[in-house]
């Protein structure tokens, strides 16, 4: 076992199981039912299915997953634009999870199945690559929260290859936090916020938004131990009436962040409002590009048509789609009648099935029933 | 079934997808003949009643890229792969082995010969030999290099089944997972990972041999494609058991373990090559696994599940920190994207 032990450090049973006694001594001081709380990020929810945590959670505490998935909640609209880029003979590089999220009739899988060229890149320093080997227009379709438009940012003021432009659909996830904390019924009484975000904007980013609204947030990293542990700040937090951002990730996120990083963030990027898939109108929630740097922005140099993608009514089967409930945090997908049946990942209808970040694709990964306190028998 | 349906990957990737198209298309309609364990049954072979026995007759087509792989190719693969499915029913002697090569018009002899040394080799391990076969050659681009097919014929007294197992039983792997499976993923891609990640393609007969003298076991299978998932599903919800699954008591090498953090890939889906899943009665594990342990292919078996009464057909996996449901693969696994 002694070479395993390092890795082994945030698996411990032994702490995992006194982790969830605490646990489950504070929601008994609490004493309500249910307390909800939420975290906003797929490798969260990854770990808690991957590790099979609901599980082991107390039958009162709900942990939700909140809009953490940037694939799924890139907008419609956003893919279409993708979409009308490939078919009007450029060539769009992008990220493979993106291939498949539907469009208003298109994805962009469809588009290269009529003749769309559509390049799958692990980074936006592989798509320079490709832009340095051709002399084509390629544009790459830039998506993710701020982690990834930092790298996004950090290659453009390194200077693009001229025949490289960005179609930016970056999200910023403070923001949201707030809409979805004030939306009709959302009983969420704290945030766990994600680790590797963080260690971008620092845990302070968050200090605000716990102020205003009363909310605790707790960073977390994302070991099982990490996420106990941070599920046990926020609790302790809920039935002492706090509302601290409280930082449980400090092997890597610290108060301030990574000031460069930010300084290249928001040197090249500007907050503008905007819808997200399903959820709402998130003011400040799109990173779109500044003014300065219209010369690599795709909306700029291409005319994008895509009143022309929208002649068709979507299918019928994406009507009965609650993909936005679920990235709101009302539903889960045990409560979609599509869910493992209809829609799975070969084939799925909705965003929420087709990114690995997807809670439905990952459910799905880990048995299709994470919650097995519904299934004890 | 769906307008236009096609067959995609996912058809030949050991998972639900791939029973559902044998079902629909090779099972439905076919004639079942009482007391022959048929395709209807979709075990590893087939077994005729014969005397006091059976005659277990079972057939696999092998492709693999690269065709070359740390640990062993596509010879020493077609000879294990069809040796091992005799060896799951209890087959532990095969009386022969038959081979059809279709090759590639323009395909080196040299590795041909290197192939067919391979084949020569992995069957000396296993006490068997080629006795008959044929070759086709396919015009270039009609064919991918060379295919391999094998048919295995054996006699045995002690059929073994997959679906035998009962509440109580335990579950036994003979050695760590996932080796084959990541072997051949990091050759194909070319995947820039350390460590010396081998397949352990290797022919189980002598081993089973040896475990059926013990006793106790009650049902048998080789978790090549679809890995541990998909086989410990087939046997739980054919033998009508649920089962229980000890994740931290699952052997992994050090590389495998890493490689499928780094690629984000559950080593359970991950096929292997040269390991049994075994249902053992409880009062039989020990010698079992003694048998097991005294042969250099079963030196790392360990007990990792057992079956359960309540929920057949589901596979629950105690992680360490928590339990889940396992899932069954239905698709390749690809490297996670992001």
């Amino acid at each position: 076992m002694d070479k395993q032990l390092a890795q082994l450090k945030f698996r411990d049973p032994a702490r995992a199981r006194a982790l969830g006694e605490a646990l489950n001594r504070v929601t008994q001081e609490i004493g309500r039912d249910p307390i909800s709380v939420m975290h906003v990020c797929g490798s969260h929810e990854q770990a808690i299915a991957r590790y099979g945590l609901r599980a082991t959670f107390p039958r009162t505490l709900n942990v939700i997953m909140g809009p953490g998935c940037p694939v799924c909640i890139t907008d419609v609209p956003e893919v279409d634009e993708g979409v009308a880029l490939a078919l009007a003979g450029v060539r769009v590089a992008t990220y493979g999870d993106m291939l498949k999220v539907p469009g208003t009739k298109r994805s962009l899988a469809d588009a290269r199945a009529d003749g769309g060229r559509i390049d799958i890149v692990y980074s936006i320093a592989q798509a320079v690559d490709l832009a340095r080997d051709t002399d084509e227009e390629i544009v790459f379709f830039a998506t993710g929260f701020e982690t990834t438009a930092v790298a996004t940012a950090a290659e453009i003021l390194r200077g693009l290859p001229k025949n490289l432009s960005i179609l930016s659909a970056h999200k910023y996830i403070p923001p949201v936090m707030e809409i979805v904390s004030e939306m009709p019924g959302s009983r969420v009484e704290g945030f766990l916020a994600a680790g590797h975000a963080a260690t971008i904007t620092g845990s302070a980013v968050f200090e605000p938004f716990a102020a205003r609204h009363k909310l605790p947030v707790v960073v977390a990293g994302f070991e099982p131990l990490d996420i106990l542990a941070g599920l046990l700040a926020l609790l302790e937090q809920i039935r002492d009436r706090k509302h601290d951002v409280q930082n449980l990730f400090p092997r890597c996120v610290n108060r301030e962040g990574n000031l460069v990083a930010q300084d290249k963030l928001w040197r090249v990027f500007e907050p503008q409002g905007g819808r997200w898939r399903g959820i709402a109108h998130i003011p400040n929630g799109n990173l779109r590009l500044r003014e300065e740097f219209a010369n690599v922005d795709a909306r700029k140099r291409f005319k994008i048509d895509i009143k022309s993608l929208w002649e068709d009514a979507p299918s019928q089967l994406t009507q009965h789609c609650i993909c936005g409930d679920i990235m709101s945090g009302i539903a889960a997908p045990k409560d979609c009648p599509l869910f493992g049946k209809a829609c799975i990942p070969d084939s799925p209808v909705g965003a929420c099935m087709v990114s690995s970040e997807g809670t439905c694709r990952i459910w799905h990964q880990y048995g299709g029933v994470p919650d097995l306190r519904e299934e004890q028998r | 079934m769906k307008r236009n349906e096609r067959v995609s990957m996912k058809h030949g990737a050991g998972g639900r997808a791939m029973r559902d198209l044998i079902e629909r298309v090779f099972i439905a309609g076919a004639k079942a003949i009482p007391g022959v364990v048929g395709l209807a049954e979709m075990d590893d072979g087939a077994a005729i009643p014969m005397g006091d026995g059976f005659l277990v007759v079972t057939t696999d087509s092998h492709v693999v890229v690269p065709r070359f792989f740390p640990g062993g190719d596509i010879g020493r693969l077609a000879i294990c792969g069809t040796v091992n499915d005799l060896a799951m029913m209890g087959a532990t002697e095969p009386l022969a082995l038959t081979c059809a090569a279709i090759i590639e018009e323009g395909f080196p002899f040299e590795e041909l010969e290197r192939i067919q040394r391979s084949m020569r080799q992995a069957c000396d391990e296993a006490g068997c030999s080629v006795l008959t076969g044929d070759t086709k050659v396919m015009g270039k681009g009609e064919i991918d290099g060379v295919v391999l097919n094998t048919t295995g014929v054996a006699f045995t007294r002690t059929l073994v089944r997959d679906n035998g197992m009962k509440a109580g039983d335990r579950i036994i792997v003979t050695g760590p997972i996932a080796d084959h499976g990541f072997a051949v993923l990091v050759a194909r891609n070319d995947l820039k990972l350390e460590g010396d990640l081998r397949s352990d393609v290797a022919p189980l007969n002598e081993l089973v041999r040896m475990i059926l003298k013990r006793g106790g076991v009650t049902a048998m299978k080789d978790p090549t494609r679809g890995g541990v998932s998909s086989a410990i599903h087939e046997m739980a919800s054919k033998s009508g058991v649920g089962v229980v699954l000890d994740e931290q008591a699952i052997p992994l090498r050090d590389e495998v373990r890493a490689a499928a953090e780094v690629l984000g890939i559950d080593p359970l889906h991950v096929a292997n090559e040269g390991k049994a899943l075994l249902g053992v009665r409880a009062d039989a594990v020990d010698a079992v696994l003694d048998a097991l342990r005294s042969h250099p292919l079963g030196r790392e078996a360990a007990v990792i599940g057992t079956c359960t009464q309540s929920h057949p057909g589901r596979i629950r996996l105690h992680t360490g920190v928590g339990e889940r449901l396992l899932a069954e693969p239905d698709g390749e696994p690809l490297p996670r994207i992001c």
